[in-house]
């Protein structure tokens, strides 16, 4: 195998007593989409700083390309592709002159620029706004000139800090798109997200993050064989019922876990399991079968839902 | 549970609005304090002292020191500045920056109740800052008749004025980029260098004496000088002086009224 | 794919400082150009009237009430005795208004640092673009200035063109001081402070009246103090009148500069790449 592109061991960063990042080591291969996922909090924001070069570490190591971000900084940041968890466009210009000006920030010729930001402008969507103020943009499209902006030097890794957070589903949908194109030309997506749906589509291996420390490593689909079952039904009782249905549930699945509001009962078949529970003369005010996801394996590693 | 009983809806929301604006300046009021203490100590012991030196070295003013005819037209400014500020950030806030008003606006309160308000709490600020400045002029012992006290109320009409207008205009900006700075350079310091301040108004070209006319600060200053030391002024004068006052608070309200309807009911 | 950013980037490395500077502060200024085309020019245009209504204001007005005033180069009159001050005054505002909130607009509230030091950009670049855009602001002012004043009829000699020099000078040190103490700054309200310092400075710098009203320790004091050193070196130039004190104004200056680049590359480092 080739020198992977990012390797980190032992990484970790505290503020003060506090540890943001814990000790993890993982390993990113050229081409590769690579997803933390993880709740708020769980040092998601804090790894992609300090893998950006825009945050020390506090022990362990971390190379990029082979180099050490404390080291190299400005040679790191020249490969890489940020888009913060927060927008940090520069709101007194316009969308084309934000392109353009971040580009010469990397030190680009005016003439490569330009020549790139037709492109840019087509892949995000906002060619019409070409010479809009950015103030006047909405959340989607906002992101999409944040992505399309960090493109301009054209990265060979890109970071995306919760791309899609904030967003309605249909800009979602066209964000997704993008990065799909992006990752069939080879170009390296580092992704935080807590929507497992997001995970799910975009990465194709992840880490689940929680506290600062990795709790499992894999292809989504291979996560889900290994910490959940094929399928999953949820029922609700009403909240006054549900504690004592959970006794009586228990011995018909292969895993049972309460949530505030529901019954999750994990089981390779979840229309038999209902038919059972039903046979017994238990009715549950709505029931659904669907088939297991990521939130599933959180809930398994950690006995917490992703998203509170 | 829910009742359908109709509820009161209260007839005093303006104080409620303002109240909300003063909890949110109490936060501040060590700043707001020390502003109020400091600058007018600063201006009267620099220019009182140190100009003013130079032109009692010179006879001074009307046949007063600089001090006593500088205090009326110092108090009047800082009533000025007072509401002005406290008139402007709000209003932006409000419409823009945290939309604050929308939220009033979905409760009980009324468009007009919400203007109203915020003028009430910065009128609230504006007189806060003249007692302590017309506080610092006594001690300065540049008041010199007894009808000094009332230089107070000449001072708040000002800062009314001037409150109400910028009310109105504040409202009508719906792009503040460079409002401030504009205000600042083309409006208010303008006024406090040409409104008969820091000399006579007829000292300046008649042409030039206009922009006097137009300034509350001229017009809280005549006021304010005829009650501190015996500046003359006819009762047709005096008369004017308060009209043109009043006009314009009456005229910002009415105005900032419908201004706020419209931003708050589109 | 070998972009022509990472070629750039790996030029400079192992040059020194390599890691806080990137060699492209112009790039900064670039983007602060870009703004002003568009919008920004009425926020600076504006500025340059400030001085010239103190000057109109004061100048004549009190001009009037006051009379000649007599200095070391004989009996002038009060409007030319204020100009050299307010001039001095002038650079020291546009500088700060650029390198205080402006910069602390940047800092906090749209994050453009953190954008700027997420590309290959160094601190020092955004410093030094910055304090240069804020020093170009002065730089115009009091070449705006000289010309009102020489229009006005009030400078004597050529030796007035000095004053542009000066000034500029006056507004590096602020620039570069303001940006430093700026981003150490972390609620708006803290920016008060530099109210709190310069509006004193202002009205106690001499630039309305001579020190002499004030005792002596008074004088040290103001004399010591960033715009006593400021009017005392345009005054100086705008006179043509060289000497040992001149260069001692024109270190303190350097002073400034350096302190001020030297904290504001610190902190911008602390900062965004902690
Ligand atoms: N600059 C900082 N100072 C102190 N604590 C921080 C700082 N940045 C992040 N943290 C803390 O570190 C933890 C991880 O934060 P972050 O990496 O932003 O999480 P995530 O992106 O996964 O939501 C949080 O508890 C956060 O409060
Ligand atoms: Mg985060």
């Amino acid at each position: 195998m080739t020198e992977p592109l990012i390797r980190a061991r032992g990484l970790t960063k505290t503020y003060g007593d506090f540890i943001a990042v814990d000790g993890i080591d993982f390993d990113v291969a050229k081409g590769e989409s690579f997803g933390f996922l993880g709740p708020n909090g769980a040092g998601k924001s804090t790894t992609m700083r300090i893998i950006g070069a825009t945050s020390v570490r506090t022990s362990g190591t971390l190379t990029i390309l082979g180099k050490d971000p404390e080291v190299n900084g400005p040679q790191i940041r020249a490969h890489l592709g940020v888009v913060p968890q927060q927008d940090n466009l520069d709101s007194e210009l316009t969308v084309s002159e934000n392109i353009f000006i971040y580009g010469r920030y990397f030190g680009l010729s005016s003439s490569f620029i330009n020549k790139k930001i037709p492109e840019l402008l087509e892949f995000a969507q906002l060619e019409e706004k070409k010479y809009t103020k950015v103030e006047a943009l909405s959340g989607g499209m906002k992101r999409r000139l944040t992505i399309a902006r960090s493109l301009v030097s054209e990265p060979d890794i890109l970071m995306l800090d919760e791309p899609t957070t904030g967003l309605d589903p249909q800009a979602r949908h066209i964000l997704w798109d993008r990065l799909f194109r992006l990752k069939e030309q080879g170009v390296t997506l580092l992704i935080t997200t807590h929507y497992m749906d997001e995970a799910e589509q975009l990465c194709d291996r992840l880490i689940v993050m929680d506290k600062g420390k990795i709790m499992a490593e894999d292809s989504p689909a291979k996560l889900i064989k290994d910490y959940s079952t094929k399928e999953v039904l949820e029922v609700r009782f009403g909240s006054e019922r549900n504690q004592e249905m959970v006794e009586i549930l228990r011995p018909l699945a292969q895993r049972i876990e309460v949530l505030p509001d529901r019954i999750l009962l994990y089981a390779e078949d979840g229309e038999q399991l209902l038919e059972q529970i039903a046979a017994k003369g238990i009715h549950p005010n709505t029931s659904l079968v669907r088939r297991s996801s990521l939130e599933d394996v959180f809930l398994r590693l950690t006995g917490r839902t992703l998203v509170e | 549970m829910m009742s359908t009983k109709i509820r009161k809806v209260s007839k005093y929301g303006s104080f409620h609005v303002a109240e909300a604006r003063i909890r949110n300046m109490l936060k501040w009021r060590g700043i707001i304090l020390f502003e109020a203490v400091v600058n007018p100590t600063l201006y009267l012991v620099s220019i009182g002292i140190g100009v003013g030196s130079l032109i009692d070295a010179n006879n001074g003013v009307n046949g007063v020191s600089y001090l006593t005819f500088l205090a009326p037209a110092l108090l009047a400014s800082a009533a000025i500045q007072g509401s002005a500020d406290e008139v402007i950030f709000p209003v932006m806030e409000g419409f823009k920056w945290n939309r604050t008003f929308f939220g009033m606006r979905s409760t009980t309160l009324t468009a007009q109740q919400i203007s109203l308000g915020v003028f009430l709490a910065a009128m609230a600020r504006a007189m806060f800052s003249i007692v302590i400045y017309w506080i610092v002029l006594y001690l300065f012992g540049a008041l010199e008749s007894d009808t000094a006290w009332l230089a107070m109320p000449a001072a708040l009409l000002a800062g009314a004025a001037m409150g109400a207008v910028m009310l109105a205009l504040a409202a009508k900006i719906e792009n503040e980029n460079f409002f401030f700075t504009l205000v600042g350079r083309f409006v208010m310091i303008p006024m406090f260098l040409f409104s008969g301040t820091f000399y006579p108004l007829t000292q300046m070209p008649t042409y030039l004496q206009f922009f006097g006319w137009i300034s509350p600060l001229w017009h809280a200053t005549e006021l304010g000088r005829y009650l501190t030391y015996d500046y003359p002024l006819s009762g047709l004068q005096l008369s004017i002086h308060i009209g043109v006052l009043a006009i314009m608070i009456v005229a910002g309200l009415f105005l900032s009224t419908r201004i706020f309807a419209k931003r708050l009911e589109k | 794919m070998t972009s022509d950013a990472v070629a750039l980037s790996e030029r400079r490395q192992g040059k020194f400082g390599d890691k806080y500077f990137a060699g492209r502060p112009q790039q900064v200024l670039l983007r602060n150009w870009l703004t002003f085309k568009s919008s920004a020019w009425i926020a600076v245009v504006s500025g340059f009237f400030e001085p010239v209504l103190y000057l109109l204001s004061f100048g004549y007005g009190i001009g009037e009430l006051v009379g000649n005033i007599s200095t070391s180069t004989g009996n002038i009159s009060y409007a030319a005795y204020i100009a050299p001050g307010l001039l001095a005054t002038s650079a020291m505002n546009g500088a700060m208004i650029d390198s205080t909130w402006n910069v602390f607009f940047k800092l906090n509230e749209s994050r453009l640092y953190k954008a700027m030091l997420a590309t290959s950009l160094g601190p020092l670049d955004v410093a030094l673009g910055e304090i240069a855009w804020a020093l170009m602001r002065g730089g115009l002012y009091a070449t705006a200035f000289t010309l009102v004043l020489a229009g006005l009829g009030l400078v004597t000699s050529w030796w007035a063109l000095l004053a542009v020099p000066a000034a500029i000078i006056v507004a590096f040190g602020f620039a570069s001081f303001g940006m430093a103490i700026t981003s150490y700054m972390k609620s708006h309200h803290q920016m008060n402070f530099f109210e709190i310092f310069l509006l004193p400075m202002f009205l106690f710098s001499g630039a309305f009246y001579p020190l002499t009203v004030f005792p002596g320790w008074a004088q040290a004091i103001i004399k010591a103090l960033p715009l006593g050193q400021g009017i005392e070196l345009v005054t100086k130039a705008m006179a043509g009148d060289f000497g040992i004190h001149l260069l001692v104004n024109v270190t303190y200056f350097i002073v400034m500069i350096c302190v001020g680049l030297y904290f504001t590359t610190k902190r911008l480092n602390a900062l965004f790449m902690r």
